[in-house]
């Protein structure tokens, strides 16, 4: 019962962040000089102050502040995050077609990080001055030193260019026909350097963390009971000692989601994956503020459910949080 | 006792900080190599003035033939020329924006951490919220929609990035509010303003200045970003645009691209290895980690 009651706290509680979301983003594009009537009168190719008059009582922008915030929140709560007059398509439509591929890139690269990071932290535990020990000392300064987008540019020009293994950008190849397993296979291929270039980030982080967790929990007593029982060195290392190891690890990786979406974006323009990040880039450039701020919504949502996610994940490798209020 | 307190001098904790730091190789190699870079930012310019927005040869001269050390753009600028530039803006918008984020990261800690109760609820609640927003995504909507300025740049990352200065603070005030001295001075008749910058702030210092060396790296690696993205000011030079300016012809000249990459790399690396530095040399018993 507390797991549910906590998670629907939980839940409350990440809806009023969304709320603050998107008064920060109606504020925002008050805020930013020209509205819509403008955009709609550039498109025109210019008006004069009566039909600005006339698009703006249309669109309700003669409202008061208030009034067109409610509208505006109301209106996202009916999944309408407004027009885009840039793409002659809502919004929302823009937003969804493009998500699944930034949602695909960006829980390939947290888990990616996460499996490597744990296994090279672990190796690097046991012998702390081996050769694994002093990789993740040089992959994590590498990891919080290098441009993710340059990372990303140097493993095209090695395994795209110079090697032809994977393929230089987008997310599928056109030509590729076939079932459902071909199409994975090809999507797969695609996302290897994407995937790893974001994951190279975070890699850094979670090798160092759970190699330090790790040496802490070896050193602890009932590891030392563990062995004295008799447990053969793989079971205490794996099924005893990484379990406890692996909670601030996890915590961490719930606490990078918006660094990883962050990342997501520009690994997105460097393979031109068809996902937010390149939507966010396009409609920049075209100044399409509805676009803008409704991405800008749904990645804290997706930065907000993958705290949830992670909130959850906690919960099961920990028994002693389940009982704990939020 | 007399004897001994004459023979053992007090030393400053800066002193003692410095000796720590100095034994450090890697950190005094790169605090070297960040103190040559600076110095190549201000005076370059001055020591090489070939302007970095001239086309001064035929694109894409490899580095090192026809004179130009580290080779020509796209456009045929050269490439020293606009790394050299690029360094000013690159270091002088990192160093900005790391201001800007400890300034508000400082400042709203120390009140959370001070008044407790409401006002750190409400502090404590806009931190979590603007750890919600992903960081660069929000700062290129306030570049977008305010302009490409770099005093707007220079706002935008620090906006976005105080939040972990803000909780380190907060932590760090919350557990000195508790000692003896701060009750104390609060004793003495020391006001509020007084107790949290004159007496707890000086004290809870050292995380918040290894945490600001870091700031400063992660914002020149956040202005590279942007600028890689084109979203920087046009009249000016940075590492991250040149990249950017020049990826679509990696194939006929990659080095258009891995020079300036190198360029931020060699510098956020020194900066994190001159953070660890001060990590060790200010948090003792982090050491052994």
């Amino acid at each position: 019962m507390t797991f549910l009651k906590n998670t629907g706290i939980r839940i409350l509680y990440a809806v009023i962040l969304l709320i603050a979301v998107l008064v920060l983003n109606f504020s925002l594009m008050h805020l930013a000089p020209g509205d819509v009537a403008d955009t709609i009168s550039q498109s025109m190719g210019g008006a004069d102050q009566e039909v600005l008059d006339q698009i703006r009582a249309d669109y309700g922008l003669d409202q008061p502040f208030l009034v067109q915030l409610g509208r505006y929140v109301g209106g996202v709560l009916q999944f309408d995050l407004g027009y885009s007059f840039f793409y002659n398509e809502p919004v929302t439509k823009l937003i969804l077609e493009r998500l699944p591929a930034t949602l695909l890139l960006v829980f390939t690269a947290q888990i990616f990080a996460l499996l490597i990071g744990v296994v090279l932290g672990v190796i690097s535990a046991r012998k702390p001055n081996g050769l694994a020990s002093h990789t993740v000392t040089l992959i994590a300064l590498f990891g919080y030193s290098a441009p993710v987008f340059w990372t990303g540019i140097l493993l095209l020009i090695a395994f795209s260019l110079k090697i032809p293994w994977f393929p230089v950008a987008g997310m599928r190849d056109v030509t590729v026909d076939g079932g459902f397993w071909v199409h994975f296979a090809d999507v797969a291929r695609h996302l290897v350097l994407p995937g790893i270039t974001l994951a190279s980030i975070f890699l850094a982080l979670y090798s160092r963390l759970s190699r330090a967790t790790m040496l802490e929990t070896l050193g602890s007593d009932y590891v030392r009971t563990a062995k004295a029982k008799g447990l053969s060195e793989h079971q205490v290392v794996y099924k005893h000692a990484l379990k406890n190891a692996l909670s601030p690890v996890i915590t961490l990786a719930g606490l990078q989601f918006s660094a990883v979406v962050s990342g997501a974006v520009l690994v997105e323009a460097v393979f031109s994956w068809p996902g937010l990040g390149t939507l966010a880039f396009q409609s920049i450039i075209a100044r399409d503020t509805p676009t803008i701020l409704g991405i800008l919504f749904f990645s804290a949502l997706v930065v907000i459910v993958g705290n949830l996610l992670t909130d959850m994940a906690l919960r099961l490798v920990d028994p002693r949080l389940r009982g704990r209020g939020a | 006792m007399s004897d001994l307190s004459q023979q053992v001098k007090a030393r400053s904790p800066f002193a003692e900080a410095w000796d720590m730091f100095r034994r450090n190789h890697a950190a005094m190699v790169a605090l070297a190599v960040l103190g040559l870079i600076s110095i190549g930012a201000v005076v370059g310019p001055y020591l090489y003035p070939t302007d970095p927005f001239d086309m001064v040869w035929a694109p894409f001269s490899p580095p090192g033939e026809q004179g130009f050390l580290l080779g020509t753009d796209y456009l045929g600028r050269d490439l020293l020329a606009m790394i050299i530039n690029g360094a000013r803006v690159s270091l002088l918008i990192g160093l900005a924006a790391a201001l800007v984020s400890i300034f508000i990261g400082v400042t709203v800690g120390a009140l959370a951490g001070f008044y407790r109760g409401w006002v750190e609820e409400v502090l404590m609640r806009i931190t979590e919220f603007f750890q919600v927003l992903p960081t660069l995504l929000f700062s290129m909507v306030l570049v977008a929609l305010f302009g490409a300025s770099l005093p707007m740049i220079t706002f935008a990352i620090g906006i976005v990035s105080w939040t972990a200065v803000a909780r380190i603070t907060r932590a760090e005030f919350l557990r000195i509010r508790e000692l003896e001295f701060v009750t104390a001075s609060r004793a003495a008749g020391a006001g509020a303003g007084k107790l949290m910058f004159g007496v707890i702030l000086p004290n809870a210092m050292p995380p918040i200045i290894v945490q600001s060396a870091l700031m400063v790296g992660s914002a020149i690696l956040f202005e590279a970003g942007l600028s890689f993205l084109g979203l920087t000011d046009p009249n000016v030079v940075s590492w991250g645009q040149i990249i950017g300016s020049n990826r679509q012809y990696i194939l006929d000249a990659s080095y258009t691209v891995t020079i300036p990459g190198l360029a931020i790399f060699v510098t956020v690396l020194c900066i994190s290895l001159v953070g660890d530095g001060l990590n060790d040399a200010l948090n003792p018993k982090l050491r052994q980690r």
